[in-house]
């Protein structure tokens, strides 16, 4: 979608429209490569997505996704991310929280229905607690599945693998044990961030000796 | 002998899969009966669960496209077209014009092939065999084109960010125009045999009704949406690669019943034709990849007589090109509806988060409401005409 200098003033308009009518729930707005982004309490979630969906200005009527980002340096590592559209008004607005291990996210399921399993898939992925959730299954991961595998700090191959065996005629789990040490290369040059002024260089750009 | 009429009939549970021909891959439905009527239905999904956001975290750009043929195996270059505009608004670079027509050509193509595998495959679960046999014929010829621009029937790993990965060969538009211009015959046929036979409307009419409302609150996109009375599709409303050029026109149901899903997925493929038509009459001329050797590597030719271009190349293939920080959602509409990537950068060569918002995935969600007060041979019908394939709903 092209997006031209009305389009930004209309998602900034939008943005200050949104921030007027919950000023206690939204901590900042803004508006960045096409897109507005809304950053809010963990608290007013609920309030904040029925209140885009029901104004008349926003009209943000289809929860397309949720999904959570992990920060593992940051105090509350999780980031929620909620992306809604309106159909009537033709936009897309970005709604995120920021969550840990120990605070529960308030459920959006009584608002929209579609975001049950949306957040299920948080809790599977992350350990994201979602409160007053109606059935706050793992969903993508196995049947008794340990962790949360999109987690920062879990490996890529994973904990366990699994396999048929033969002697106990049923399917078993074993430590990963991988024939290769796991190959994680750092491509990223030492070359290009190298500046080419050298200790000294700043004397001769001012002028001064 | 007398009969006790105290007896308690309890509701009694029947797991529908995960290896089932009708589930379209590996779905387990758990139902609740009630006798023959379904009381709830628990979809257990993941069973193909590949992890693919995580492996995609670990690889450089340019390797994560390959992951997006594996999604939804059936319209594969939709989902590369999705990657590549989101890596594009990224890095801020728009693709040659001759490079969006192709895109667009291909992704046409694509939609016709999953459009035609759906209604096949959904037929022959409510007991119809031939559209399938002739349909496949077809499908058959569109992966021909697949081949004869990538090298691959299915994953083809074609779009890239900054364009295509080559042009088309000689003569290739031509052959994709005389298939265009036979193939509304075989949508004839094939509308022939089921649009107005009876055994397949008894079988899919009043089905699995979905009302505006509820399509929209479920998050429904797509076919799906728009068989309830939706006209919304973002090849209209939010047009990307060029399809703001097109003329065409958007399929709307009226009941969003069975029939409707169907009915919308056959009017798409005659729009889907008329595109491709037009791709093929306007299609300019020029390069079909950024020129830029720091984003697409250089021609094959001009690495064996450049050094600059050799090292470009090898920069490139290892250790990938550095996308600046920022975020982005790009969604395309993808021939399941919306399909979604969002895409967090942090200034190195690899995503430092890939999430893929899949049509399949909150399509499945509504089954539980659209087959309470169903029968159980209702399942497959509504199952086949929400257009689910498990490539993409597991991940």
């Amino acid at each position: 979608m092209t997006t031209t200098p009305e389009t930004l003033e209309t998602l900034r308009e939008l943005g200050r429209y949104i921030a007027s009518a919950l000023p206690s729930a939204v901590l900042s707005t803004e508006v960045k490569g096409g897109e507005l982004s809304v950053r809010v309490h963990r608290s007013a979630i609920t309030r904040m997505i029925t209140c885009l969906r029901d104004d008349s200005n926003c009209q943000f009527t289809q929860l397309i996704d949720i999904c959570g980002v992990d920060y593992p340096d940051k105090e509350e590592r999780f980031e929620i991310v909620y992306h809604l559209l309106s159909m009537k008004q033709n936009h897309r607005v970005r709604v995120r929280l920021t969550a840990n291990e120990a605070s529960p996210v308030p459920s959006l399921s009584a608002v929209f229905p579609c975001a049950n399993w949306f957040e299920r898939e948080v809790w599977d992925m992350y350990g994201v607690f979602f409160s007053d959730h109606p059935d706050l299954r793992r969903i993508l991961t196995d049947y008794g599945f340990d962790g949360h595998p999109l987690r920062k700090d879990f490996p890529l191959t994973g904990y366990v693998e699994m396999r048929y065996d033969e002697d106990q005629k049923r399917v078993i789990y074993e430590p990963v044990t991988l024939t290769q040490d796991f190959r994680n290369f750092d491509f990223l040059s030492p070359w290009e961030g190298l500046r080419t002024a050298l200790p000294g260089d700043e004397k001769a750009m001012t002028g001064k000796a | 002998m007398t009969v006790n009429a105290d007896v308690e009939i309890e509701n009694y549970t029947i797991n529908f899969g995960p290896q089932h021909p009708a589930a379209h891959g590996v779905l387990r439905l758990v139902l609740e009966m009630d006798g023959e009527v379904i009381d709830r239905v628990d979809p257990h999904i993941g069973l193909l669960h590949r992890g693919t956001e995580k492996l995609i975290e670990y690889k450089s750009y340019l390797q994560a496209v390959p992951y997006f043929d594996r999604l939804d195996y059936v319209s594969p270059m939709n989902q590369e077209q999705a990657f590549a505009i989101a890596v594009e608004r990224l890095l801020g670079i728009e693709p040659p014009p001759r490079a969006k027509y192709i895109r667009m050509l291909f992704c046409e193509l694509t939609r016709i092939l999953n459009h035609i595998m759906n209604i096949a495959s959904y037929a022959m679960d409510v007991g119809a065999m031939t559209p399938f046999l002739w349909t496949f014929e077809e499908r058959e010829k569109l992966m021909e084109f697949y081949d004869a621009v990538s090298g691959a029937r299915m994953h083809a790993a074609y779009i890239r960010p900054g364009g295509v990965s080559m042009d088309m060969p000689a003569g290739l538009p031509e052959r994709i125009m005389t298939w265009a211009n036979q193939f509304p015959k075989i949508i004839d046929d094939m509308e022939g045999l089921l649009t107005e036979n009876r055994i397949f409307k008894q079988r899919v009419v009043d089905i699995g009704r979905v009302t505006a409302d509820e399509a929209v609150a479920w998050g429904f996109t797509g076919p799906n949406l728009r068989a309830s009375g939706i006209a919304w599709d973002l090849r209209k409303a939010q047009p990307y690669d060029g399809y703001e050029d097109m003329d065409f026109d958007i399929a709307i149901g009226k009941n969003g019943d069975c029939y409707d899903r169907y009915l919308v997925r056959v009017v798409e493929m005659r729009q889907s034709i008329r595109i491709i038509k037009q791709c093929l009459e306007k299609m300019p001329t020029g390069p079909v990849r950024v020129n830029d050797r720091k984003i697409m590597s250089p021609p094959r030719a001009e690495m064996k007589s450049s050094m600059e271009a050799l090292i470009h190349h090898f920069k490139l293939y290892t250790e990938g090109y550095k996308v600046p920080a920022g975020e982005v959602y790009a969604a395309v509409e993808a021939p399941k509806g919306e399909f979604g990537v969002y895409v967090v950068a942090d200034g190195t060569n690899r995503p430092y988060r890939c999430r893929i918002r899949a049509p399949g995935f909150v399509h499945l969600q509504g089954m539980d409401f659209m087959l309470r007060g169903h029968m159980l041979p209702d399942v497959p019908a509504v199952l086949g005409s929400i257009d689910i394939v498990f490539g993409e709903v597991d991940r």
